[in-house]
């Protein structure tokens, strides 16, 4: 099975979403593989690490343009005889991913979980209340892995880097204006995420949150009805509406836990949660659960966190 | 400006889940089903909005099913589509509808192509990117904001680490995300005039064939929750990190 890995390297670091892309790439394989990527990043041989024998880059495409990367990833695979694509279920993903199962008449599928099973991956379906297992019968596979799926190999290998040479053609989505997230970690990538939801009762509340995902290396997130009344900005809106996320450990302070919430986190590793109401919903799908005030629970947590921090 | 939004029938999100045929199929039996949410809300709104704001064009909608979709199908004429497509084929994979839906849209002369992000049954996300490659189109996914001027749109697309506002030449195709638009729910006049609104039926195309689905199942039941008084609450950060070890 000849295997190459497409990925956004975009940016000062390699992604997370990157490395583990890579890793199972190599997996797959079961051996080193060929990794195409874009823009300007100077970290490339690095990615030997995760087990990439070689970098294909197209320096001059510094935007997703699904088109123009479309091309890239089709030519690369036909000069490497490629019948795996391994992709990254995220926003740049999902832009090239579905586009190259077109292109090259191949099944595709959508958020694998991990590694296949008897030829079958496994991807939630349901917005995460229930998982399919799916088999693609096509000569080539696009196989797109949900970030936070699987641990990063860290080898000792270093990748030689190629600039790709050919033509993409003119890119027709220009880029008029970004707008960054913040610096905090990206919350898809965050391994530990405290959320908080209408229970904070205002915005001018959250410096607590703020400062247990700080003490625990995590991300903040919220609730929809929060972002809906721009308490929190958009992006940080987790649910069935919003981002879907797959942490190690999901702390929900004050959410009641919608069905429509729970969509999008149900993948969490641990759920803690956190509500002044014993009747919440999300008590059902949680861990371990405090019934109590948010601002009488939250000093406690941040002092247990600081206490943790400074035993280790 | 002729405006194809591509609509998908769903269950109900807070439908019973459940299969049957040994796991190999969604158990329909007794649920609701409903237009996707995001086919709906986002960009079936967006694109009446669009075609009202210029006082011109066409909203069609087009859904690949059987004659049990005609129901959801006609909800999308009562919010105010002026007509639909219905491809006679049973929806087995992304690249099978999208193909489908690009042997029906390649010779109509479509502006704007508008799909919700994904479906909430399939949560793929798939479809509308795989239109426009067979068409030779851009597209946009998580789309929460468009805005046409001419023949060039502009558009707001979350990216890794944020929010990008890109420019792209009609015609194209957008999957539309939450922001873009506001729910609207059908008036009396509006389901009235569905009943008659044109709803035709196209045979399915060859298309080819992938894989798709095998088996289904359900997650493990979740044990039971771990109780912590509140005024112990300092001990809900030792057990995530002595017990569950996620911190």
């Amino acid at each position: 099975m000849s295997v190459i890995v497409f990925i956004d390297t975009r940016g000062d670091k390699i992604p997370k979403a990157a490395q583990e892309a890579v890793t199972y790439a190599s997996q797959l394989a079961g051996g080193p593989v060929t990794a195409v990527t874009f823009g300007g990043s100077k970290l490339l041989e690095s990615l030997g690490a995760q087990g990439a024998k070689k970098v294909i880059v197209a320096r001059g495409v510094a935007t997703v343009d699904g088109q123009q990367l479309t091309r890239l990833v089709g030519d690369v695979a036909a000069k490497e005889g490629a019948t795996t694509i391994v992709c990254v279920h995220d926003a740049t993903g999902k832009a090239v991913a579905p586009r190259i199962a077109a292109k090259l008449k191949a099944g595709h599928v959508a958020g694998a979980l991990g590694l296949p099973v008897d030829g079958k991956f496994k991807r939630n379906v349901f917005s995460g209340k229930a998982q399919a297992w799916m088999q693609v019968t096509s000569a080539v596979k696009v196989i797109s892995l949900m970030p936070n799926s699987i641990p990063i190999a860290k080898g000792d290998g270093t990748a030689t880097v190629e600039e790709y040479i050919g033509d993409l053609g003119t890119a027709r989505i220009t880029v008029k204006e970004v707008r960054k997230a913040g610096t905090g970690i990206p919350l898809p990538e965050a391994e530990i995420v405290v959320s908080a939801g209408r229970g904070m009762k205002g915005p001018e509340n959250w410096a607590p949150v703020e400062e247990l995902a700080q003490l625990l290396g995590g991300a903040t997130a919220c609730s929809r009805p929060v972002a809906d009344m721009h308490w929190r900005p958009h992006h940080e809106h987790v649910g069935q509406t919003g981002v879907a996320i797959r942490p190690n450990c999901y702390i929900a302070i004050g959410i009641s836990g919608a069905i429509q919430h729970l969509a999008g986190v149900n993948q969490s590793k641990v759920i803690a949660v956190i509500n002044k109401d014993p009747e919440a919903p999300f008590f059902k799908a949680a861990d371990y659960g405090i019934v109590g005030d948010a601002f009488e629970v939250l000093p406690k947590l941040i002092e247990a966190a600081k206490k943790l921090n400074a035993e280790r | 400006m002729k405006i194809l939004v591509l609509l998908s029938q769903v269950p109900d999100t807070t439908a019973r889940i459940a299969f049957t045929n040994e796991n190999t199929q969604y158990d329909g039996n007794g649920v609701t089903f409903i237009v996707n949410p995001y086919d709906e809300w986002y960009a079936l709104v967006r694109a009446l909005e669009l075609k009202e704001a210029k006082g011109s064009g066409s909203v069609t909608t087009i859904t690949v099913g059987g004659a049990d979709t005609e129901a959801t199908i006609r909800k999308g004429l009562a919010i105010g589509a002026d007509d639909a497509v219905r491809v006679d084929a049973q929806p087995t994979e992304a690249l099978q509808v999208a193909e489908q839906i690009a042997a029906f849209a390649k010779d109509k002369g479509f502006d704007l192509i508008l799909a919700g992000k994904e479906t909430i049954d399939h949560n793929g996300g798939q479809v509308g990117a795989m239109v426009a490659e067979l068409l030779d189109l851009p597209y946009v996914p998580l789309a929460s904001k468009l805005d046409v001027n001419g023949t060039v749109a502009t558009v707001e697309r979350d990216v890794p680490g944020g929010v990008e506002v890109v420019e792209v030449s009609l015609p194209m195709v957008i999957g539309a995300a939450k922001g873009m638009a506001e729910q609207r729910i059908p008036n009396m006049r509006g389901i009235m005039a569905a009943r008659t609104k044109p709803l035709t039926v196209i045979p399915a195309a060859a298309v080819d064939d992938t894989g798709g689905t095998v088996k289904f199942e359900l997650p493990p039941p979740k044990g039971a929750v771990k109780m912590i008084p509140a005024e112990e609450a300092g001990k809900l950060i030792e057990l995530l990190h002595t017990e569950a070890k996620v911190i």
